[in-house]
Order: structure tokens, then C-alpha cells, then sequence
């Protein structure tokens, strides 16, 4: 009986029509990209905010790390591309091809991470530190790069603060797709990429313990695959792309404000 | 919101989507790589920090809104979901700068 009175609804179009026309998905994700892009406006301006109140901040960041840090945007900004794509596909129902855009799309930003902890294990190596990272044993620390971590604390702890975050959004995003992309078969992948980041790495780098990200992430995606297992649509890989635009949105203003502003070449 | 309202909301989307093609995908992305290339150009000249502070972040939001308008679809959707979204983003980011005024008194506070 119900039923029918609920067919009769619909036919009727007596239900109320979305707010803001779209599906609950998509709004869904737009209120947490809103209020993500606060915890990132608030890690900007807390760099902003001790750049102009230390008059001798520091300017590390020679050709090297400039030339890395575009290519590094290179690959977020194709990364976006592919999962523009990957959508487009999705939604003229072309399963493969949308299954080829998001690991297009993965491989980008596992491009991206890479290139990052090699930026960071670099800058570590030469004494831009925190106190919480080990020392790596027989490296000597440059003197311009301890100079810095003593005397303007507030530059490595907000660099290391803010990076570290959209790292780990990209290292998640990644996850996210590789989900999306390959369902339960993304597990076992997932189990083998925390084995070898975990074991690859040495046991001072901050990447050593980081690795268990992935093995978190593994355990929250076998949770959320075994209560709600489904094929995932093209409102699902929107709703991803959404999240991957969006770290790429963020590292749109880290690359000029952290690396082009701190560059030792605009300071000669 | 039932199922098949869902669902047809979700089917005007997909409408959408197949009324613009690849290329604006490809010109955007050439945007954004330019404006990179030219923001990394920047950073080589010998420019006074305020001057390209301010030309640096005037290219990050550009960026920023060819990405969301085009890659996030939001040129797309209603204006009730654009204005909703977007002024209450710009009004709480804007909030924060109540800080830096501060930033620039620590610079004058101290011994003389």
C-alpha cells in the first residue's frame, strides 16, 4: 500500500526539489571542501603571519628545489586534467576508460608524493629539521640550513606544518581513487605499497613511521568495502574528483606563498 | 530527498557534462600550466617582494577559479549553490586577515 502511495508521490512531483540542484553526495562534499579549505587558509595565514612579523625570515630554497617544486605542480595540474576525464568518461558510461583516467590520475599524484619526500628527506638530510625528526646519522647538517631551524624556528615549523598537510591530503586522495578505481582489489595493492614504503625508508625518516597512513587507510577502506560494498557510478567519481581538484585548488597558493616567495634567487 | 528525485538530479548532471567537450578541459589545463611557467618566471627576476607577492597571489586565484569554475564544475551549477558556497568561503577566509595587523605591530613592539 505504501508503495503505491509512493509511486503516486513521485508521478505527482510533490517531493521538495533539492536546494541548491544538485544530489546529496555532491553537497555533501562541497561542506567539507568548505570547511578543509579553512584548515588550510588558517595553515596559510599562520605562515603569512610569522613571514611578516620575523624580519630576517629565511629564503632556502635554491634553483634545485624551484625546478622540483614545478615539476611537482606539473603533475598536480595534469593530475586534474586526468580526473576531469576520468568524470567525463564516467558519466558516458565508458567503465574502462574512466578505470584508465583514475590511475592516470593516481600515478600523478604518487608522482607528487615522491617528488615531495625526496624535497623534504633532501632538506632534512641538511639540517632544515624539527626537533621532533631524528638526526640522520653521518650527514652533516649545512650551516645556512641549521642557522635557520635555530634562529627562525617559526620557518620550519609552519613549512614542515602546512606541506606535511596537503601531503597527506594528496597521499588520501590517492587512496580515494585507488578505491573508486579498483574496489577490494585496491586492498591488497594498498597492503603492499605500506610494506614498502615502511621498509624502503630508513628507520630516522619521518616517511618511516608516515607509511602507516596506508596501512590505516587500508584498514578504514576494508571497513567501509565490507558494510557498504557497491559498484561505484559516475556520481561517486565526481564527487572524487571534487576532492582531488580541490588538493590540487590548495597547492595552488603553497607553490608561490612557501617556495617562489622563498626562493634564494629573488634575493640574489 | 528520495531515490528517484536522486536520481534525476543526477541524470541533469550528466547532461550537463556531455554538453561541453574535451577541449575546454585541454585549454584550461594549458592555462594553468602557462600560468605556472610564468609564475616560476617570477620567481628568477629580481622583483621587489610586495610587488610580486601581490602578482604571484592575483595568478593563484585566477588559477584557483578556472579550477573550480571548469575542473569543479561550479560554472555549471545553480547560483544559489555558487553564491551559497563561494561568499561564505571568501567571508571566512577574509576573517582571518583580522591577524595581520597584529603581525606588523610585533615588528615595532620592544626596547627602543
Amino acid at each position: 500500500m505504501s508503495d503505491v502511495a509512493v509511486q503516486h508521490g513521485v508521478a505527482a512531483g510533490v517531493y521538495e526539489p533539492s536546494l541548491f540542484g544538485t544530489y546529496s553526495k555532491k553537497i555533501g562534499m562541497w561542506l567539507f571542501l568548505l570547511s578543509d579549505s579553512l584548515t588550510f587558509g588558517a595553515l596559510l595565514f599562520a605562515y603569512s603571519y610569522g613571514r611578516i612579523s620575523t624580519p630576517n625570515w629565511p629564503t632556502p630554497f635554491h634553483s634545485e628545489s624551484i625546478r622540483n617544486a614545478t615539476l611537482m605542480t606539473a603533475f598536480l595540474l595534469t593530475s586534474s586534467l586526468t580526473m576531469v576525464l576520468a568524470v567525463r568518461a564516467a558519466v558516458f558510461g565508458n567503465a574502462k576508460a574512466q578505470r584508465w583516467w583514475l590511475l592516470a590520475t593516481m600515478a600523478c599524484g604518487t608522482a607528487f608524493v615522491i617528488l615531495h619526500g625526496r624535497e623534504w628527506s633532501k632538506l632534512i638530510a641538511e639540517g632544515l629539521t624539527l626537533p621532533m625528526f631524528p638526526a640522520v646519522p653521518g650527514h652533516e647538517a649545512a650551516a645556512e640550513y641549521k642557522n635557520v631551524a635555530q634562529n627562525v624556528p617559526q620557518f620550519p615549523a609552519t613549512f614542515f606544518g602546512l606541506t606535511g598537510m596537503h601531503m597527506l591530503h594528496v597521499t588520501l586522495g590517492v587512496v580515494y581513487l585507488g578505491i573508486v578505481a579498483l574496489r577490494k582489489k585496491f586492498i591488497p595493492v594498498l597492503l603492499g605499497l605500506w610494506l614498502v614504503a615502511w621498509l624502503a625508508t630508513p628507520a630516522y625518516s619521518p616517511f618511516h613511521y608516515g607509511a602507516h597512513v596506508l596501512l590505516l587507510s587500508a584498514v578504514v577502506a576494508g571497513i567501509v568495502l565490507w558494510l557498504r560494498p557497491k559498484v561505484y557510478d559516475s556520481a561517486d567519481v565526481e564527487v572524487a574528483g571534487l576532492y582531488w581538484h580541490f588538493v590540487d585548488l590548495v597547492w595552488m597558493f603553497i607553490f608561490p606563498l612557501v617556495y617562489l616567495m622563498s626562493t634564494r634567487i629573488i634575493r640574489g | 530527498m528520495n531515490d528517484a528525485t536522486q536520481f534525476a538530479l543526477e541524470q541533469g548532471v550528466a547532461e550537463q557534462h556531455r554538453h561541453h567537450g574535451k577541449a575546454q578541459f585541454f585549454w584550461v589545463w594549458g592555462a594553468l600550466l602557462v600560468m605556472t611557467g610564468f609564475e616560476v618566471y617570477l620567481g628568477y627576476q629580481n622583483m621587489e617582494p610586495v610587488r610580486m607577492l601581490s602578482i604571484l597571489m592575483g595568478l593563484s586565484l585566477l588559477k584557483a577559479g578556472l579550477i573550480i569554475a571548469y575542473f569543479m564544475h561550479m560554472k555549471f551549477e545553480i547560483s544559489r549553490m555558487k553564491w551559497l558556497t563561494m561568499s561564505s568561503l571568501l567571508v571566512c577566509l577574509s576573517l582571518m586577515c583580522i591577524f595581520f595587523p597584529d603581525a606588523f605591530r610585533i615588528l615595532s613592539l620592544g626596547p627602543k
